[in-house]
C-alpha cells in the first residue's frame, strides 16, 4: 500500500494538518512504509474472529444524575487565546 | 406528472435530566456563556466521560414507550468532525449498536384515518455548543453550556408522505417525551427539534429520489413550511430536466425558503470508530423492568380511556390528552365534581382554554385549580347560577377573588329561581313596554328576545333562563 | 542522599536524619547541576516543591505523616498538574498551565509525595526515544550520546542519574519498560485500568496506563501503592481492591513456572543482548524458578495491529487541539480552516502528525474494515495467546527491547525502524496485562533490561519477582557515569 501526495493532502486536510507543500513527499514516503508495516496484519486469516476494542472486556458504569460541577469559567478562560464576554473567539462560522 | 413526497425525520429530544450525559455539569438552560461547561465538556487534555444513568433510563422509557427493542448491550461511538461548537473534535454518539431499536408510532391522519410510523432507532449522544454570529469584530463567539446535554436521538423510516404527516408525527412524539417526562418539549430553546429528510418521486416509483436534508427546524410551523418548500423546489428542479443533490440544507425563515449549508459543503467522512474511553453499555432485566414500572399511562392509551370512561368524542379526548398535564387537570376536575365529565370538558377545552391562552399560560400555571373550578362547576350543576353568570365567576376566579360560592355571595348571583319573583318581573317589564307587546300580540315573534332581554336586565341576569323562558311565553299568550 | 531508595529516604525522614526540605534542596540542587546536560526535565518546580516539603516537614511534626510523607518524586509531563505548565512534550501545550490535577498527580499529593518538576518525554507519548520532545531530546546518563528510550525517557534518566528517587510514566506500547531498560532502572506498566487515566493526557486511550519508575522493586511497589485504584472519574477504571504490594515482595520463589516466548529470543534480538538475558535467566533458575519454552503464536502481529489502533485512537483523542480554547493559536488565522490547519500544523512535531495521518486514513471510509477492524481482531488474537501462556506459567520473560539504547539521530528519521524498538513490548499493551523490566546486565556499558510478564492484576507477583533477583544481584545499584 502507497499513498501519492494528492492522497497525503488530502488525508492532511481531514485531519486538519498544514503540511508545507516540500514536506508532503516525505510524509508520503513515510506513511507508505508505515502502512507497509501495518499490511503484514494481512498474512492472518481473522474470518469470524470477534474485533476487541477494550483489553478488560468490562461494562460501562453508570454515574448518578447528580450536579457536581460549579462554575469555573474565570479559570478555564485564564489559559484560552481569545475570549470576550464569556465567549470563545474563533474566525466566524459560516453555515 | 404526478409525484410522491417522501419525508423521514430524525427528531432530537434533549433529555431532561439534571447533569449533562458525560459530566456533572449543569443542564439549566439560559446560564451565562460557558459557565455550566466544565473540563469535560470543554474537552480538556486528560478528562474522560461517564455516562449518565438517568439519561440511559430515559432512552430506555422511550423505546419501551414505542415498543421498540432496548438491546442490552449498545455501544458508543466517536463521529469525527472539526467545529468550534465542537470541543473535542468528535460527538460522542451511538452509531452501530444504539440503545433503542426498531419502534414504531401510530400518527391521526386529517380523513380520521391513522397510519402507523416505522422508528427505525433511538440513540443516545451528546449535544454540541453553539456559535453565536453576533459581530465581534468579524468573528464568532462560542459558547460550550449546550456542549454535553443528552440527547435521544429519533430516527424514523421514510414512512411520511406529506408536511402533515411529518408534523403529525412530530406532534406526537413531542406529546410522548412530555408524558414520559424525558423532554420538557421546549421548541424555543431548542429542547425539541428536528431534521427532515425529504425526496420526490414519480407516484408508483419504488425506488426513493435523490434527499435533501434539512437541518435544525425547532417548530412544528417550519417543518411545515420547509418541507413545502423543498419539495415544490425539487420537484421544480426535476420537471426542468435538472437532478436533485444530495447536500444539507437550512431553512431560512425569513424567507421562506431553503438553501444549501456552506459549511457542509464537501463530503463528510466522520470517521466512526468505538470511544475508547467508554465501555459497552450493558442493560440487564432489572433496570428495563424498573424503566417499565416507572412509565406513566400512555398518551394513546389515555384517550382511549377518556372516551371509554367519560364518554367523550374522540376529538375532546384527542384535545384533553395532548398534553399529561392537561390531561391530569381534566382528571382531576372530574374527581373533584364528582362526575360530569362532559361539563369539565366543554370548560376546560373553552373558556379555561381560552384564558390560557390569551395569558399565554400553560395549564401547570394557570390561576384556576381543578378544585376551585369544580366549584364554579357545581353551582352551575346545582342550578344556583346561570351558565352565563357562571362566566362572570370565572372571570373573578381567574382574578383570584377567591371561591366560588363566596364571590356568588359577595356579588349577589345567586339564580331566581322563585318563580313568583320571576313572574312579577316579567309584569313589570310587560306594563313597561305597552307598545313592543302590543306588537308581539300583532305577530312580531322576534320581540320574544326583546322581553327576555329586559327581564334578565331587571333581574341582574339572574333569573334562571328555562324558568324565565316557560312563564314568560305563558304571559305573552294570556 | 540522593543515592538511597525512596525506601531508605522514607527510613531516614521517619528517623529525623534529615527533613524533606533538606532532600529537596539537595536533589533540586543536583538537577540544577546535571540536568542541563541530561534534559531530563521539561520544568523544574523548585518554589512550589520547597513549600510541598515544608508542609510535609510540618505534618511529620504534628505526626499526620504516612509513609512516604516528602519523598520527592518527578510526573512524567503527561500528567495535569494544577497551576503548573502541562506539555506532553509539545508546542500546542507549550503554554498549556493545567487547571486541574490528574488522579495520580492528586494520590501523590495526598501520600506526602513533594513533586520535584515535570519530566521529558516524546510528543504526547509518540516514540520510543524521547527525541520528539518540543523540548529536545533527553540524554542517557549512561551515555550521553545515547537515546534514554521513550516516551517516558525523562523519568527514566531522572531515576537513573539520581536527579529523584521515583518517578511516575505511561505506557502505551512500552514507554515506561523501554527507557526502564535502556536506562538501567526499574519500571512497571500495571494492568489496564488499575492506575486513573483521569487527567493523563490521551494517546491511544484502550492502551495507555500509568506506572512507575524507580531504582528497585521495592521503592516502585510503594509508588504503585499510592497510584493505584479505582476512579470514578474513568470509565475504564477497574474496580478492584488494591492489595499490599509490600507484603509479598520477599515471597521465595521456588515452584515460580517462568514461560520464555521463542518469538521473543528469535532473529532480531541482539547476539550480546541475548546472552545477558540468558544469564539473567540462569539467576532465577538458581532462585528456584522452572524456565519452560512456551508460544505466542501471533507475536509478530503486535506492532502492525499497534500501528493501527494507536494511531486511530491517537488521530481522534487529539483532534480536541485546535487552537480554540487553550493551547498553541496560530498568528492571524484567515479564516476558520487557516485557524485549525496552522494552529495543529504548527503547533503538532512531524511523528505526531504521521501518526495523526495513518489514524485518519485508517478510520477513513472505505478503510475501516481493511485497517481498524481487521487489527482489533488480531488484538483479541494476541489476548488469547497470552491467556493461554499464562494459563501454563506464572510469568512471561524475556528481552525488554532488542538493543541497547541507541545512539541519539540513529532513528528519529525512519519511523518504521523506530517502531521495531518496542517488539517485545507493544503486545502487552493489547492484550492489557501488567509488564514490568529490571536492569539486568550491560552491553559496551550501556544497560540491558528484562521483562516480565504477569497474569491481569497480577502485579504484585511481577514485583515479588524482581525484587528477589534484586536481592541477590547488583545491576540496579551502578551509579551512572553522571555527576
Amino acid at each position: 500500500m502507497s499513498l501519492g501526495s494528492a492522497e497525503v493532502a488530502k488525508i492532511a486536510h481531514l485531519a486538519r494538518l498544514a503540511i508545507g507543500a516540500a514536506d508532503i513527499a516525505s510524509y508520503a514516503r513515510n506513511l507508505s512504509s508505515i502502512l507497509e508495516l501495518v499490511a503484514q496484519m494481512n498474512a492472518v486469516d481473522t474470518t469470524g474472529v470477534e474485533p476487541l476494542a477494550h483489553p478488560l472486556e468490562m461494562a460501562q458504569r453508570l454515574r448518578p444524575d447528580e450536579v457536581s460541577e460549579s462554575d469555573r469559567r474565570e479559570r478555564f478562560q485564564a489559559i484560552a487565546p481569545s475570549v470576550e464576554a464569556g465567549l470563545y473567539l474563533v474566525p466566524q462560522v459560516i453555515e | 406528472m404526478e409525484w410522491e413526497t417522501v419525508i423521514g425525520l430524525e427528531i432530537h429530544a434533549q433529555l431532561s435530566t439534571n447533569s449533562k450525559i458525560f459530566s456533572g455539569a449543569a443542564t439549566a438552560y439560559g446560564a451565562a456563556p460557558n459557565t455550566q461547561a466544565c473540563a469535560i465538556d470543554l474537552g480538556l487534555p486528560g478528562v474522560l466521560p461517564v455516562l449518565n444513568r438517568e439519561a440511559v433510563r430515559m432512552a430506555v422509557m422511550f423505546g419501551l414507550a414505542i415498543e421498540a427493542g432496548v438491546a442490552r448491550r449498545s455501544v458508543f461511538a466517536r463521529k469525527n468532525y472539526f467545529y468550534p461548537d465542537l470541543p473535542k473534535g468528535y460527538q460522542i454518539s451511538q452509531y452501530e449498536l444504539p440503545v433503542v431499536q426498531r419502534g414504531q408510532i401510530s400518527i391521526d391522519l386529517e380523513d380520521g384515518d391513522s397510519k402507523v410510523i416505522g422508528i427505525t432507532r433511538a440513540h443516545l449522544e451528546e449535544d454540541a455548543g453553539k456559535s453565536l454570529h453576533e459581530d465581534f469584530h468579524g468573528l464568532s463567539g462560542i459558547d460550550l453550556n449546550r456542549a454535553g446535554t443528552p440527547l435521544l436521538e429519533i430516527v424514523s423510516e421514510p414512512d411520511l408522505r406529506s408536511s402533515r404527516e411529518a408534523v403529525a408525527y412530530m406532534k406526537k412524539l413531542h406529546t410522548l417525551v412530555r408524558y414520559l417526562g424525558i423532554c420538557d418539549g421546549n421548541m424555543q430553546e431548542g429542547s425539541f427539534r428536528c431534521d427532515a429528510n425529504v425526496s420526490v418521486r414519480p407516484k408508483g416509483q419504488a425506488a426513493f429520489g435523490t434527499r435533501a436534508e434539512i437541518k435544525n427546524l425547532n417548530s412544528f410551523r417550519f417543518v411545515e413550511r420547509a418541507i413545502e418548500f423543498e419539495v415544490q423546489r425539487q420537484i421544480e428542479l426535476l420537471e426542468d430536466g435538472g437532478t436533485v443533490v444530495q447536500e444539507t440544507r437550512l431553512y431560512d425563515p425569513d424567507k421562506g425558503e431553503t438553501r444549501a449549508m456552506r459549511s457542509k459543503e464537501e463530503a463528510n467522512d466522520y470517521r466512526y470508530f468505538p470511544d475508547p474511553d467508554l465501555l459497552p453499555l450493558v442493560l440487564d432485566e432489572a433496570f428495563i423492568e424498573s424503566a417499565r414500572t416507572a412509565l406513566p399511562e400512555l398518551p394513546d392509551a389515555r384517550k382511549q380511556r377518556f372516551i371509554d370512561q367519560y364518554g367523550l368524542g374522540a376529538y375532546d379526548a384527542g384535545v384533553l390528552t395532548a398534553s399529561r398535564e392537561l390531561a391530569d387537570y381534566y382528571e382531576a376536575l372530574v374527581e373533584a365534581l364528582g362526575g360530569e365529565p362532559k361539563l369539565a370538558a366543554n370548560w376546560v377545552m373553552g373558556d379555561l382554554a381560552a384564558a390560557l391562552n390569551k395569558a399565554g399560560l400553560e395549564i401547570a400555571q394557570s390561576p384556576v385549580g381543578a378544585d376551585r373550578l369544580a366549584g364554579l362547576l357545581e353551582r352551575i350543576q346545582d342550578r344556583t347560577i346561570s351558565g352565563k353568570i357562571a362566566k362572570e365567576v370565572f372571570e373573578a376566579l381567574w382574578n383570584g377573588e377567591g371561591e366560588a360560592d363566596a364571590i356568588i355571595a359577595r356579588r349577589g348571583l345567586r339564580q331566581i329561581t322563585d318563580t313568583t319573583a320571576i313572574e312579577q318581573a316579567i309584569d313589570a317589564v310587560l306594563r313597561a313596554n305597552p307598545e313592543q307587546l302590543a306588537q308581539y300580540r300583532a305577530g312580531k315573534d322576534k320581540l320574544l328576545g326583546f322581553f327576555v332581554g329586559q327581564v334578565m336586565k331587571l333581574t341582574q341576569g339572574k333569573a334562571n333562563p328555562q324558568q324565565l323562558n316557560d312563564l314568560l311565553a305563558k304571559k305573552l299568550k294570556a | 542522599m540522593h543515592t538511597q531508595t525512596i525506601a531508605e529516604l522514607a527510613a531516614g525522614l521517619r528517623a529525623g536524619d534529615f527533613s524533606s526540605e533538606e532532600l529537596t534542596r539537595t536533589l533540586l540542587d543536583r538537577i540544577g547541576r546535571l540536568d542541563p546536560q541530561l534534559n531530563a526535565f521539561i520544568t523544574v518546580t523548585a518554589e512550589p516543591a520547597l513549600e510541598q516539603a515544608r508542609a510535609a516537614d510540618r505534618r511529620r511534626a504534628a505526626g499526620e505523616s504516612g509513609a512516604l510523607t516528602g519523598v520527592p518524586i518527578a510526573h512524567k509531563d503527561i500528567f495535569c498538574t494544577l497551576g503548573v505548565r502541562t506539555s506532553c512534550g509539545s508546542r500546542i501545550l507549550d503554554n498549556f498551565i493545567a487547571p486541574y490535577d490528574a488522579t495520580v498527580v492528586e494520590k501523590c499529593q495526598a501520600a506526602g509525595l513533594v513533586m520535584l518538576g515535570k519530566t521529558n518525554m516524546d510528543e504526547f507519548a509518540m516514540g520510543s526515544s524521547t527525541e520528539t520532545s518540543y523540548y529536545g531530546p533527553t540524554r542517557n546518563p549512561w551515555d550521553l550520546n545515547a537515546v534514554p528510550g521513550g516516551s517516558s525517557g525523562g523519568s527514566a534518566a531522572a531515576v537513573a542519574a539520581r536527579l529523584v528517587p521515583g518517578a511516575t510514566g505511561t505506557d502505551t506500547g512500552g514507554s515506561i519498560r523501554q527507557p526502564a531498560s535502556l536506562c538501567g532502572v526499574t519500571g512497571l506498566k500495571p494492568t489496564y485500568g488499575r492506575v486513573s487515566r483521569w487527567g493523563m493526557i490521551a494517546y491511544a486511550s484502550s492502551l495507555d496506563q500509568g506506572g512507575a519508575f524507580g531504582r528497585t522493586a521495592e521503592d516502585v511497589a510503594l509508588l504503585l501503592q499510592v497510584m493505584a485504584g479505582f476512579d470514578p472519574r474513568d470509565s475504564t477504571s477497574a474496580d478492584q481492591p488494591v492489595p499490599d504490594y509490600s507484603a509479598t515482595l520477599n515471597d521465595p520463589l521456588a515452584g515460580l513456572k517462568i514461560g520464555l516466548p521463542r518469538e521473543y529470543f528469535g532473529e532480531g534480538l541482539d547476539a550480546q543482548v541475548a546472552e545477558v538475558i540468558e544469564e539473567s535467566l540462569a539467576e532465577y533458575r538458581r532462585l528456584g524458578a522452572e524456565l519452560v519454552e512456551i508460544s505466542l503464536p501471533n507475536a509478530g502481529l503486535a506492532i502492525p495491529s499497534y500501528y493501527v489502533i494507536a494511531p486511530a485512537e491517537c488521530s481522534s483523542n487529539l483532534a480536541r487541539f485546535d487552537g480554540v480554547r487553550y493551547g498553541y493559536r496560530c498568528e492571524n488565522p484567515q479564516d476558520l480552516l487557516d485557524l485549525y490547519t496552522r494552529s495543529r500544523g504548527e503547533g503538532f512535531g512531524a511523528e505526531v502528525k504521521r501518526r495523526i495521518m495513518i489514524g485518519t486514513y485508517a478510520l477513513s471510509a472505505g478503510y475501516y474494515d481493511a485497517y481498524y477492524l481487521k487489527a482489533q481482531q488480531i488484538r483479541r488474537l494476541i489476548g488469547q495467546d497470552f491467556r493461554a501462556a499464562l494459563a501454563q506459567v506464572d510469568v512471561i520473560m524475556g528481552p525488554t527491547s532488542p538493543t541497547v539504547a541507541f545512539d541519539l539521530g540513529e532513528k528519529v528519521d525512519d519511523p518504521v525502524t523506530m517502531y521495531l524498538s518496542d517488539i517485545y513490548t507493544i503486545a502487552v499493551n493489547l492484550a492489557g496485562l501488567p509488564g514490568m523490566s529490571i536492569p539486568v546486565g550491560f552491553v559496551d556499558g550501556r544497560p540491558v533490561g528484562l521483562q516480565s510478564i504477569g497474569n491481569y492484576f497480577a502485579e504484585a507477583k511481577l514485583l515479588n519477582v524482581a525484587q528477589r533477583y534484586q536481592q541477590v544481584t547488583d545491576w540496579h545499584r551502578r551509579l551512572p557515569p553522571v555527576g
